[in-house]
């Protein structure tokens, strides 16, 4: 697998770390609610097929990315600056 | 027909021609009073001890490809009781106990070689850890004895105990510790629970769950409805998958563990040794190869099938722990896909579906604890209460905050 990072080109996946879902981008905000937060830390939908995950590209730019990829053949289907989508508001 | 060294001669002058199929493969009935998902070998040591433990009938395992095809068939074969955590050392204390009385339980020849496991320590820091670990086994019942420097040498002259970045400080023997033969214990657990009266349904892959009012009567498959009034869950990989057919979202990641064997080699390696700088094991197996594998691959996948990077980190740790591994050509890999679970341990409870039960998220030790599974879930499903081995495996402690952490890393499956 290699990933073509939006700021420094494609790399090899050596350089990349896996944090996962990008359901971590959306932080409940009620710090009480523990439910909620259940879910956030734990619950993982998992999919068999495309699937939106944060990586970083930690031994490159250090940018954080939003990947989306298919996990039956490791295509890679869309990538984007994760503080970019962020901005935008939609995840997971 | 029980297998005995008289079955072997006798059948053996006839010509073999008088074996027959280890078990029955059978159609699917319209109803069961439990049926197991998963002909592996958690699904079909659970169906086994419903059968002899529990006097249960009316049973069903149905498996999607071939019975013992997922990862009971692609793991690296390592049985051990070397966990620290109260909740997990004294349900591997127990595997390794039933792993022990396998071969005679089963009348089937599963291969278990007590051969020993030595994991190695390569700082003050971490034999202190090993010790601690060591304690805690034997406070188990199990058994641990800590080696020095010296003593290596002369248990395992190969390994290079100077490396200059990981130099070897001593290690920790777990001499019950060994390997079996996978597939012989899936075809074992399959003919034990056929002769019981057990169903074995293979190529019949679940298509759907029928579930009304928060309550399962009956799975959909490739071979037609089938009704049963409790259901069991043992799909390892596709755990998520399955349960998503009930509308249950778990705390598991599946990720891709790989694998590799050397060419057949003269016996070399006599234990299983875990190196302790990094995730890194090998043994050596019947037929000579080298048997040895690290990390996974640390991204969510399906795809039973790894990257480069993880085997690149696989074959630097061969080379610093034995060098001359180095001599040795690997002979093929492969991937099997696990369910990490959040804190790295099980998950043998029921769910939030009545009926519907759930025996997963092994992460990459699912093997060893193949027996002790099957007899915990059999319990589970037949009395509605946990076993007393297995009753901190819940599916609740993560939303409780009771975890189960080994390895002390938090909710990233990918790290355990």
């Amino acid at each position: 697998m290699r990933i073509n990072c939006p700021l420094c080109g494609e790399r090899d996946l050596v350089e990349f770390h896996y944090e996962g879902s990008s359901k971590l981008m959306a932080r409940p905000k009620d710090e009480n609610d523990m439910d909620a937060f259940h879910d956030y830390l734990h619950i993982r939908s998992n999919p068999a097929g495309l699937n939106n995950e944060l990586w970083s590209h930690e031994y490159g730019c250090r940018a954080w990315l939003l990947i989306c990829r298919d996990t039956n053949t490791h295509k890679i289907l869309s990538i984007d600056l994760a503080r970019d989508v962020k901005t935008k508001g939609s995840l997971d | 027909m029980n297998y005995s060294a008289w079955q072997i001669l006798k059948n053996g002058l006839r010509g073999g021609k008088n074996w027959r199929p280890l078990w029955h493969s059978k159609e699917p009935k319209k109803s069961y009073d439990i049926i197991i998902i998963g002909g592996g070998g958690h699904g079909l040591a659970t169906a086994y001890y419903l059968a002899k433990n529990h006097a249960l009938k009316n049973i069903a395992v149905i498996e999607k490809g071939y019975l013992g095809g997922g990862n009971v068939g692609r793991n690296t074969t390592i049985v051990r009781a070397n966990y620290l955590l109260d909740g997990n050392s004294q349900f591997f204390s127990h595997s390794l106990k039933l792993w022990e009385s396998m071969e005679q339980e089963l009348n089937f020849n599963t291969m278990m070689s007590q051969r020993g496991i030595l994991s190695l320590g390569h700082s003050d820091g971490q034999m202190d850890s090993l010790a601690r670990r060591g304690n805690m086994m034997i406070s188990q019942g199990d058994d641990a004895e800590l080696l020095s420097a010296e003593e290596l040498r002369d248990y395992v002259p190969y390994v290079n105990q100077t490396d200059p970045r990981f130099p070897i400080y001593g290690g920790l023997l777990h001499r019950r510790g060994g390997t079996a033969r996978h597939d012989a214990v899936a075809w074992g657990y399959a003919r034990a629970a056929d002769r019981l009266g057990v169903d074995i349904i293979q190529n019949c892959e679940v298509t759907g769950m029928i579930v009304n009012n928060k309550t399962i009567s009956g799975v959909q498959t490739t071979k037609g409805k089938i009704k049963a009034d409790k259901i069991g869950m043992a799909v390892a990989g596709r755990t998520s998958q399955v349960a998503d057919m009930a509308g249950l979202k778990l705390p598991i990641e599946s990720h891709v563990l790989q694998a590799f064997v050397s060419e057949g080699l003269k016996p070399c390696v006599d234990c299983e040794i875990s190196w302790g700088a990094e995730l890194f094991y090998i043994s050596q197996s019947d037929k000579g190869g080298l048997v040895f594998g690290g990390d996974i691959d640390k991204y969510n996948t399906y795809a039973a099938r790894g990257n480069l990077p993880a085997i690149e980190n696989v074959m630097e740790a061969a080379m610093a722990l034995m060098p001359m591994i180095g001599r040795a050509k690997v002979l093929r890999s492969w991937g099997g896909i696990v369910d990490m679970t959040m804190d790295g341990s099980p998950i043998i409870d029921k769910t939030p579906i009545n009926g519907l039960y759930l025996d997963g998220g092994w992460c990459y030790g699912g093997f060893k604890a193949t027996p002790a599974s099957g007899w915990c879930f059999a319990h589970l499903l037949a009395t509605d209460e946990h076993h007393e081995v297995a009753e901190k495996y819940t599916l609740d402690r993560f939303e409780k905050g009771y975890l189960l952490d080994e390895e002390a890393t938090g909710a990233t499956p990918n790290l355990h």
